[in-house]
């Protein structure tokens, strides 16, 4: 047993399975508040596991769920590799959504295919520039991404608010006195084709075929390696004979666009319009920061965001069915989720020192030792 | 009515608002100005203000002491500071990732606690505006600057101490060591880990002491998310003054005094949407940032946990 | 390492624990008896938000007090400003065999025109709107909110001295356009000389931005404020601390400043709910629009008992509430 506890192989799977024990151990500090509100953790639980995994559709709606998650945690895992820090998500999602609906809503003359390959592609440019101006002036006026991001989501916000009032207004809605603030809906023709009778749509496709390409970008293409040359050494790269302000823009260009991509795939995929509340996560579900968590779940990894988006988003999901059966207040929906953050961000620590145990036993195996092995994904 | 946006009375309007709005960004910004100049990135202000305002407001309105509000508020910003310390330098998790989380945690346990203990939004009377003698009654710059509460006092006094700390001390020197080059610091034996803890229960005790200036000078209520997204714009002013509390007041009184231009804007009928207006503010301080091209660098170990060489 | 197996153990025992009794356990939220009729609701904001959602909460509670709690039961999804979380909870809600599901916000009727089709036998309502979708199985409700911001214009405008009105609004549309445009109707037809300034703050939740907007209006010399929507808690704050006079609306906010609020709107969604339950049992599982107005009782005008109103004032208001019920006062909304 000790043995295969400590074989090479088991040591990866229990590191991989390391965010899901910290899960657990997030879900154990809630279980002592549920029974603080008099509910019993266990048919809480219950609730939330039958809400993301129960039944067919659980799973589908948790997929759904994971979908802007992904495409979201796609960007951050190219910005955060390329050192730069996105939390414009949410705003770039917006813009995306945006300009994906007014290709939907204006050119419905076009075939479906196209429409919607032509509003995907939108959705993807309005990130871009969305990303892009917090990454220009980043590197060209030294203006801190986190400030700009942060202000370009208020900026985004209030866009969309004039857009779903004015300009985009529905028809209908114009003519009538109470004016919901949402865009016409778009033509069946132009809606991403749905795995009936769930919600489970072409969109879940479309981010794991991504996932698969930022995979690539990141380690296969010049462009994938200059990013990380500079989010891991900007002075180095310099002397490489890397244009650095240029990448830094290319990292939160990309990061930005495939939010915009899920806010595209959010209104083509899930609404089929844009609709605003007045606040940023009426539309965005608050994937643009949800999404951060996700890839870093992840690790950064494109690949492995793909089940810790899913993870994260049978969180989301099951939490919501967890609020319904048992009737909790959805303020501690939020707190919970906040712990398994905390949680999940702490077991890195875990796996790190376990990495550096494996390092150290390998060592002992084979000399010299080799003091710059430490692992580079740490500093990420 | 654009014309009517440049008399005495709007002028010391948009002043006095922006000095009084800018009081729980000060608090809050100096707190994580002296995390990330020791290194660390918190983006959990938010949760850590909602946390410090509803405690504020509940011992307020249950002992019938603003002052012991202000107290519990702070203790409570302390004690979210020491967990997110002990994870970022004892487990050193990534930074921005905890901060996300504890924001979360914070936004929902004080909506929880709130409608558990309190179940409905109530009103204190909250700490009273004292006009300082003779120079509140100097016209026009007595209302802008001496007829405020005193947590906004506080807040510019905060200003200048947090000046004084960071440049003249011995603490400042360390502080500054440990989030410019940690391995020189220990070497020369600080404690990263020490100063660390310090920074981040500082910053998280004053983001407490920011929201009790929300729920019980300010506002004087509770209400859920009512901080609503003011400590992200917190963590973005300490940027904006480049790491430096004079340049925190001054990106916090900017960004105040445009908000509150845009109010009068609106309440004045100039016909512009009100989208605009509203954004106003958030535009400007990314051009004024853009105008100045500031070439201060962040400080080198900030987000990079300390790891001592063995 | 050891600690970290001990843990590991730990931790999978109990997920085992947790898995064996989880399947045990009875299914809550059963229906009991056959006869009860079970609503779930989705609210947007929190369900003691002292505004529109908790008009919603309360509306249901007195629902349930008046038909007894073995013939009325609900459930709740509250704070689900999510557009794509209510849906799931709409559907969830739907496959759980509730009698009626009301989406209270008009932001989810986009998911209700999906999802009603696929439920025939259940009853679904939303508002604020009047727009079923000609679906048979799904209701609609507004509230008439310009009537009582006509009643509060009137009587803000007659209590003014300084001839100037302050409004604290979200954003531009919905009932709080309708509120404002009745507001700004009433304060015409009772003394064309008052001006009325509106703040659009665009958000729902900001309390800081809305008190200081409250006294950006006190600043320019307003007297009378009034507000709707969630973060006017702030903006009631800033009334008191400075005295001047506050009228309110969706919900009754007299508690928040005894000593100036005058009168609130608040709503009074029972009236139409009872109906809705009527219809339902009868058969008939919508296709109907209702509206809560001054004159059906949905919309009641409640005086703050703790502030005295002059008699000239109150004759006023009552004029108005008389003439919009009888229909004498037109209030024309765009």
């Amino acid at each position: 047993m000790k043995k295969f506890l400590q074989s090479e192989w088991m040591s990866r799977l229990i590191d991989a399975l390391l965010p899901v024990f910290a899960t657990l151990a997030a879900l154990i500090i809630g279980a002592v508040m549920l029974l603080f509100l008099g509910v019993n953790p266990i048919v809480a639980y219950k609730a939330l596991w039958d809400g993301a995994f129960g039944s067919g559709n659980a799973f589908a709606e948790t997929l759904v769920k994971a979908t802007p998650l992904l495409l979201v945690g796609l960007g951050i895992c190219i910005s955060f590799r390329g050192d730069v820090i996105n939390i414009g998500g949410e705003g770039q999602m917006i813009i995306g959504g945006i300009l994906a609906t007014w290709i939907g809503l204006t050119f419905t003359g076009l075939p479906g295919w196209l429409a919607i390959t032509l509003a995907l592609l939108a959705g993807f440019l309005g990130g871009a520039i969305w990303g892009g101006i917090p990454g220009y002036l980043k590197a060209y006026f030294n203006v801190n991404e986190i400030l700009s991001t942060v202000m370009m989501n208020a900026i985004a916000v209030q866009i969309m608010n004039f857009m779903m009032r004015g300009p985009m207004l529905d028809p209908i809605q114009a003519a009538k006195a109470s004016k919901i603030p949402q865009t016409a809906r778009l033509i069946e023709a132009f809606r991403l084709a749905r795995w009936s009778p769930t919600r489970l749509h072409l969109g879940v496709l479309i981010a794991v075929i991504l996932a698969i390409l930022v995979y690539i970008l990141l380690w296969r293409t010049t462009l994938g390696y200059r990013i990380r040359a500079v989010g891991m050494n900007p002075l180095a790269s310099r002397y490489a004979g890397i244009k650095v302000p240029r990448y830094i823009v290319m990292s939160l260009l990309l990061s930005g666009a495939f939010a915009g991509l899920a806010g595209a795939i959010q209104v083509y995929g899930v609404n089929y319009r844009m609709i605003t509340d007045g606040s940023a996560s009426g539309f965005t579900g608050n994937a643009g920061f949800n999404g951060i968590v996700a890839a870093l779940f992840g690790q950064l990894h494109p690949l492995w965001s793909i089940p810790a988006s899913i993870l994260f988003g049978a969180l989301l999901v099951g939490a919501n069915q967890m609020q319904r059966v048992v009737q909790v207040p959805s303020a501690l929906i939020t707190a919970l989720n906040g712990l398994v953050v905390v949680f999940v961000v702490s077991s890195e620590f875990l796996r790190r020192r376990r990495q550096r145990q494996r390092l150290a036993h390998a060592k002992m195996d084979d000399a010299p030792p080799d003091k710059t092995s430490q692992p580079a994904e740490a500093s990420a | 009515m654009i014309s009517e946006l440049f008399t005495m009375t709007v002028l010391i309007g948009i002043l006095s608002s922006g000095v009084r709005l800018a009081t729980p960004y000060l608090y809050a910004s100096i707190g994580e100005t002296f995390g990330q100049r020791s290194g660390v990135l918190n983006l959990g202000v938010e949760g850590q203000m909602l946390l410090g305002a509803f405690t504020a407001f509940y011992v307020a309105m249950n002992t019938g002491s603003l002052w012991l509000g202000v107290l519990a508020a702070m203790i409570v910003g302390a004690v979210m500071g020491l967990a997110m310390a002990f994870v970022t330098v004892n487990l050193h998790a990534q930074q921005g990732i905890s901060g996300i989380g504890f924001y979360l945690f914070g936004l929902g346990m004080s909506d929880l606690l709130f409608q558990k203990m309190m179940g409905t939004v109530r009103t204190v009377q909250g700490f009273p505006k004292i006009g300082i003698p003779f120079l509140s009654d100097i016209p026009g710059i007595g209302d802008i600057f001496f007829n405020h509460n005193i947590l906004v006092y506080g807040a510019y006094l905060l200003v200048l101490v947090a000046w004084f700390v960071l440049n003249k001390t011995n603490l400042g020197l360390k502080i500054r060591a440990v989030g410019e080059n940690p391995d020189a610091a220990d070497s020369l034996g600080v404690s990263v880990a020490r100063v660390r803890y310090f920074t981040i229960i500082l910053g998280g005790t004053l983001s407490g002491v920011a929201g009790a200036s929300l729920s019980i000078a300010l506002l004087n209520v509770f209400q859920q998310n009512m901080t609503s997204g003011l400590g992200f714009i917190a963590v973005a002013l300490v940027y904006f003054g480049a790491w430096r509390p004079f340049g925190v007041l001054i990106g916090a009184l900017l960004f105040s005094m445009v908000n509150s231009l845009q109010l009068w804007i609106q309440v004045l009928g100039v016909p512009i949407p009100s989208e605009i207006a509203v954004m106003m503010p958030y535009v400007l301080t990314i051009l004024v940032l853009v105008a100045t091209v500031s070439k201060v660098r962040a400080p080198s170990a900030l987000t990079k946990p300390f790891e001592r060489e063995e | 390492m050891k600690k970290f197996t001990w843990f590991v153990t730990f931790v999978l025992a109990l997920a085992l624990m947790l898995s064996a009794c989880g399947g045990a356990a009875a299914p809550a939220g059963g229906s009991t008896a056959a006869e009860k009729f079970r609503v779930a609701v989705i609210l947007p904001s929190a369900k003691n938000d002292m505004a529109f959602s908790q008009s919603m909460y309360d509306a249901l509670v007195a629902v349930q007090n008046d038909m007894g709690a073995d013939k009325f039961e609900f459930v709740f999804s509250e704070g689900m400003f999510v557009v794509d979380d209510a849906a799931a909870a709409i559907r969830d809600y739907a496959s759980k065999g509730f009698n009626l599901i009301i989406a209270h916000g008009s932001q989810y009727g986009s998911s209700l025109q999906e999802i009603a089709p696929d439920f025939p036998k259940t009853s679904f309502a939303w508002g604020t709107t009047v727009d079923t979708f000609g679906q048979p199985n799904i209701f609609a409700y507004e509230a008439a909110s310009h009537e009582g911001g006509y009643v509060n214009g009137v009587l803000a405008a007659a209590l003014s001295t300084s001839k100037v009105i302050g409004i604290v609004a979200p954003i531009e549309t919905g009932d709080a356009k309708l509120y404002v445009e009745g507001f700004k109707q009433g304060v015409a037809a009772t003394d064309a000389a008052v001006k009325v300034n509106v703040n659009y703050i665009g958000s729902f939740s900001d309390v800081a931005l809305a008190s200081e907007a409250a006294s950006t209006h006190i600043s320019n010399g307003a007297d009378v404020l009034s507000g709707t929507a969630q973060m006017v808690v702030g903006a009631i704050g800033k009334a008191k601390e400075s005295n001047v006079l506050w009228f309110a609306s969706d919900a009754n906010q007299s508690s928040l400043a005894p000593s100036i609020v005058v009168v609130s709107q608040v709503y009074h969604w029972e009236i139409i709910l009872k109906e809705m339950i009527g219809l339902i049992q009868a058969g008939t599982l919508g296709g109907k629009s209702f509206s809560i107005n001054l004159k059906n009782g949905g919309e009641v005008m409640e005086f703050n008992p703790d502030y005295s109103l002059s008699a000239d004032a109150k004759a006023l208001g009552d004029a108005a509430i008389k003439g919009i019920i009888d229909g004498s006062i037109k209030i024309t909304v765009e």
